[in-house]
């Protein structure tokens, strides 16, 4: 390691010492190219933060890829319907890895206020696992650029050598739910989704007592 | 101007004979009570409402189902305009058995061609079987369900494992599928 005064007398002289895990995560989280779709009205709102006004450029994340083959990032915008549920998890799997996924507004979360519908999927995070959360409904595209700051620190504290998808047996296909005769087929991953055992583990003040 | 109901089911009656027809309370929305029409006349009776100088009623907006769990029968709705002469709405109903199989009214998409995705959405949801209809398959659900979920009673999947801010209905129903219960939810239960 190099030390900090030395490091920060070379940098006065134009000289920069980094590590290639530093440079390697810069590189990563300053050009998050989310695929391009959107499923409801959080959609308008994520077009809204893509253009001029808010500007997603800035964080490099303004590049909506039409084909999840260029996509990092997944952003699950709007009500996951049942039927389209299928469509979402074939989309991730075709994503190379690294890959991300920010579940943007109530619906995307937890199926929102449609939650009881017949044909709403209770959340994306039944099915792929989900980075970022961001409730709202929708959320401002202020909202959506803090996601993508928070998905920016999480890739920079991310190590090369404990990458998830260098890790050869590690999962990169998630299965794709089957449309059953009531339900889809398996209603949820379990490799993925567990439900909370017990109400007290989500509870701010019980939460706070766990080892 | 429109013909009233009545006016309306006398002219229906010598036009197509045989037409056993019946005026019914509609909703407030349209400005005269609804025509209940039965299945077997219902397609010349609409095409009596579709032809006739008076009423051109060129323009199906809307067709929906209900369900009357507790009379036992499905009605199916339709809401009449007539663009050319600008009046409207005429309601037109019809009815069958609630069971399944014989849940069968006839289609009036050979009438007005706007119905077909309609009654799709009606066959979808309602499990209402159009007779004559060019093209029933399911709308908005998949292929592969079995269900027709907008009826009475209709079973939705327990998937209530997990229900952040269960209560009422939803409280029931996680209850009943053996998920997690709130505190409060469990402390009035000891109470009681």
């Amino acid at each position: 390691m190099i030390d900090a005064g030395l490091k920060s007398e070379l940098q006065k002289h134009g000289v920069f010492v980094i590590s290639t895990e530093w440079l390697y995560n810069w590189g990563r989280k300053s050009s998050i190219w989310p695929l391009q779709f959107g499923l409801a009205c959080c959609a308008i709102e994520m077009i809204a933060a893509a253009a001029a006004r808010y500007d997603l450029a800035r964080f490099g994340a303004e590049v909506f890829r039409a084909t999840p083959r260029q996509a990092d990032l997944m952003i699950v915008a709007g009500t996951v319907t049942k039927k389209m549920a299928p469509q979402v998890v074939r989309l991730f799997n075709q994503m190379p890895e690294p890959k991300y996924v920010i579940a943007m507004g109530a619906c995307a979360i937890s199926g929102g206020p449609f939650k009881d519908g017949y044909n709403v999927l209770k959340g994306v995070d039944r099915y792929i696992p989900v980075d970022v959360h961001i409730p709202g409904c929708p959320p401002r595209p202020e909202a959506l650029l803090h996601a993508i700051i928070t998905l920016q620190e999480k890739i920079t504290g991310q190590h090369i050598d404990r990458a998830r998808w260098y890790d050869a047996k590690a999962t990169t296909e998630f299965p794709i739910p089957v449309c059953g005769e009531h339900d889809l087929l398996p209603p949820a991953n379990p490799e993925v989704w567990q439900p909370p055992k017990d109400y007290r583990d989500v509870t701010n003040e019980e939460s706070t007592k766990k080892p | 101007m429109i013909p009233t109901s009545e006016q309306l089911c006398e002219a229906i009656r010598v036009a197509v004979p045989g037409a056993v027809i019946e005026i019914v309370p509609s909703t407030p929305a349209a400005a005269q009570p609804a025509l209940l029409v039965d299945c077997e006349h219902a397609v010349a009776v609409a095409r009596y409402l579709k032809d006739e100088p008076t009423c051109r009623l060129d323009f199906c907006s809307c067709v929906t189902g209900v369900d009357y769990l507790a009379k036992s029968f499905i009605e199916v709705v339709y809401h009449l305009y007539s663009v050319a002469l600008k009046h409207g709405p005429v309601v037109l109903k019809v009815r069958a058995p609630r069971e399944l199989d014989q849940c069968r009214v006839p289609s009036l998409t050979p009438v007005w061609r706007g119905c077909e995705f309609q009654e799709r959405e009606a066959y979808d949801l309602y499990g209402v079987k159009f007779a004559g209809h060019p093209d029933l398959r399911r709308i908005l659900m998949w292929n592969e369900f079995a269900d027709h979920p907008m009826r009475k009673d209709y079973v939705p999947p327990a998937d209530y494992e997990w229900e952040p801010t269960p209560h009422d209905e939803v409280l029931k129903r996680t209850k009943a599928a053996g998920g997690i219960m709130p505190p409060s939810a469990a402390a009035t239960e000891v109470k009681k």
